[in-house]
């Protein structure tokens, strides 16, 4: 019997493509616009992100028989600000510079749409397994598309990777940059990530039967 | 030729590229089919490709003079200007002709090759003619930059302005945004230094060519840099200068003589809009004014740094940077400006004030007019609404209160004189 049953890999596989909590269901935009200008911030939001939504998802899903529907929100938010505050803290010891770059970011990781979507969705209504599975699911998929936008961003904008040069030294005009080749200032404002976003979009539902709405 | 065309259109008439062809065929000729059998319907000619070719016609003496002008800004910063200007020994030259030509024509060449080959994938691929739109844009492109844009810069900015600012609205007439000034605000926002600054606007100045022998690089500021950086002093333009286009800046905005040409060729043909024309000059001299009084009554030092575009007189706005060609050809785009009448009076009014307020607030921009236009045209839809829902208010208020006299009156008449 394999580890997942066919259900339980849709939650994983369903927020990735088809049911992408920033494609499709369009959440999570702010933090995918502010933090996307550099690969390392995408990772380690993507990373935070997984880590609060999978085990807050689990939290929720074990309290949801105590929970009383009337000050359900309040619960949630405890329990992601209780999850955000030991990922900052441990962002603060461990990689102070990237905690520097996120700044606000993780904190305000408390009101990403996706987090208490998945909580009111899904984990107040299903077990803890299943709900872990979604929480990890769902962050993946918004993850994937911080990565991406990242991805491209950093490489258009300031010509490295994880803060690695690798179109050549902007400077002593090596590599591409010989040949006058220069970074776009476009790609490290906020606004480029909406448009490489939209450009995901569009991409994704030509590709995709599923999401050709009729004309 | 017409006749020869319309059979080749016939033979690719179901073949995937027909519309490629089509494009080329009523380029500026009629089309051969009648609406009609008859043939007493005739197809007419002033559809969206002859508008086109009125408003390009329209630009080619801005374009003539820029490529004049790109010669005579580039020898005038390595040997000097001339002392006793006279056009024909000093403007109107072979060799300014040759670099102007050098220089303008990859820009004209790489704007229309890119943008028309992206038009004609998007047209074979969603099996549509293709539309015209690109014809004006095309053009447009090459006058707003700097002479010396890298062309692979222009052309992923090409490339960006048409799918980004058009296509993936729905093509020609769907789009809110300019294609022409997205372009340009791509370019802008992307690359920075390549848009301005003193070292742009004349070819072979970021090359550091040196000027007469000495080690002085080129700078060819242009009269907004100056007054930005609050050196009035050094700025050497006089009016006839500025007002004939003899000063450096963007290919083709500089003169202003032209572009007044340009528009009374538009406004005659009623291709542009002479309203939005008319507001865009009001609203730029109306803030240019408020500017000057603020300097007339003291409220701002001299050490200010706004203080030098602040004392501007009024109306020289118009006569200095792509404030002029930005009001004639690209606010007028009857895309993506406000159709109703009332609304082009108030789009227009918005853009000439805020191009001369973003001009005079912010250093950083020192030619304001492209993003008041870009701005214009996302508030273009709401201004209609308002002034469409304003018009339904008031016939509503007039039918309330309108005097309803009974229906049967007249039958009442009747059978009084029976």
């Amino acid at each position: 019997m394999p580890v997942l049953s066919k259900k339980e890999s849709k939650l994983i596989l369903d927020p990735l493509a088809d049911n992408n909590p920033i494609t499709i269901q369009v959440l999570g935009i702010c933090s995918a616009l502010a933090i996307t200008a550099e690969l390392k911030a995408s990772v380690v939001m993507a990373v935070s992100v997984l880590f609060v939504l999978g085990f807050g998802n689990v939290v929720i899903s074990l309290m949801r028989n105590m929970i009383p529907s009337k000050i359900r929100i309040i619960v949630q938010l405890i329990v992601v600000a209780t999850l955000v505050i030991v990922v900052d803290q441990t962002l603060k010891a461990f990689a102070y510079e990237l905690s520097k770059t996120l700044s606000v970011f993780v904190g305000l990781i408390i009101t990403n749409c996706i987090i208490m979507g998945r909580f009111e969705a899904f984990a107040l209504g299903n077990g803890p397994w299943r709900s872990f599975l979604d929480g990890i699911g769902n962050a993946l998929g918004y993850g994937v598309i911080l990565v991406i936008v990242g991805f491209f961003r950093e490489l258009l904008g300031s010509g490295t990777l994880f803060g690695a040069p690798v179109l050549g030294d902007p400077i002593a005009k090596t590599g591409l940059y010989a040949f006058g080749y220069e970074n776009n200032g476009f790609m490290i404002i906020p606004p480029a990530a909406l448009i490489v976003v939209g450009i995901l979009i569009w991409v994704q539902r030509a590709k995709n039967p599923l999401l050709i709405e009729e004309a | 030729m017409k006749q020869k065309l319309h059979e080749i259109k016939e033979r690719v008439k179901d073949k995937k590229w027909a519309p490629a062809f089509n494009a080329i065929h009523t380029f500026l000729y009629t089309p051969n089919e009648v609406t009609h059998k008859g043939g007493t319907h005739v197809k007419a000619a002033d559809d969206l490709k002859r508008t086109m070719n009125t408003v390009i016609m329209s630009l080619v003496p801005c374009l003539l003079f820029g490529i004049f002008n790109a010669g005579y800004q580039h020898f005038g910063a390595i040997e000097g200007l001339p002392q006793d200007f006279s056009l024909f020994e000093h403007f109107i030259t072979w060799r300014n002709l040759v670099v102007g030509l050098t220089t303008v024509m990859p820009l004209l060449i790489v704007s229309y090759g890119v943008g028309l080959a992206i038009e004609f994938v998007f047209a074979v691929i969603k099996g549509h003619e293709v539309e015209e739109g690109y014809l004006v844009t095309g053009m447009l492109v090459p006058l707003i930059v700097p002479i010396d844009t890298p062309l692979w810069m222009l052309s992923i900015a090409v490339a960006f302005g048409v799918v980004i600012g058009k296509e993936v609205f729905g093509g020609t007439g769907m789009n809110i945004l300019n294609p022409a000034l997205t372009i340009r605000a791509f370019l802008f926002f992307a690359y920075p230094t390549w848009m301005s600054g003193d070292k742009v606007w004349v070819h072979g100045a970021v090359d550091g060519l040196t000027k007469a022998n000495t080690t002085d690089a080129i700078s060819g500021e242009t009269i907004l840099g100056y007054l930005a950086q609050n050196k009035t002093d050094e700025m050497t333009y006089s009016l006839s200068e500025m007002f004939y286009g003899f000063i450096p800046g963007s290919v083709g905005e500089t003169s202003t003589l032209l572009i007044a040409l340009g528009a009374l060729f538009l406004i005659f043909t009623k291709i542009a809009s002479w309203r939005i024309m008319l507001s865009a000059v009001l609203g730029a001299l109306a803030m240019g004014l408020v500017f000057n009084a603020v300097v007339d009554l003291g409220w701002i030092q001299s050490y200010s740094k706004f203080y030098s575009l602040m004392a501007f007189d009024f109306w020289k706005h118009l006569i200095v940077g792509g404030l002029a060609f930005g009001i004639v050809f690209m606010a007028t785009d009857p895309v993506t400006s406000s159709q109703t009448n009332r609304g082009k009076w108030i789009y227009g009014f918005l853009i000439g004030f805020i191009s001369v307020m973003i001009r005079v607030f912010n250093p950083g921009y020192p030619e304001g007019v492209f993003l008041a236009i870009l701005l214009m045209n996302v508030f273009a839809p709401t201004i209609d609404h308002y002034v469409v829902q304003a018009n339904v208010k008031r016939r509503l208020k007039r039918a309330q209160h309108a005097k309803i006299y009974p229906v049967n009156e007249p039958a009442h008449l009747e059978t009084q004189t029976v």
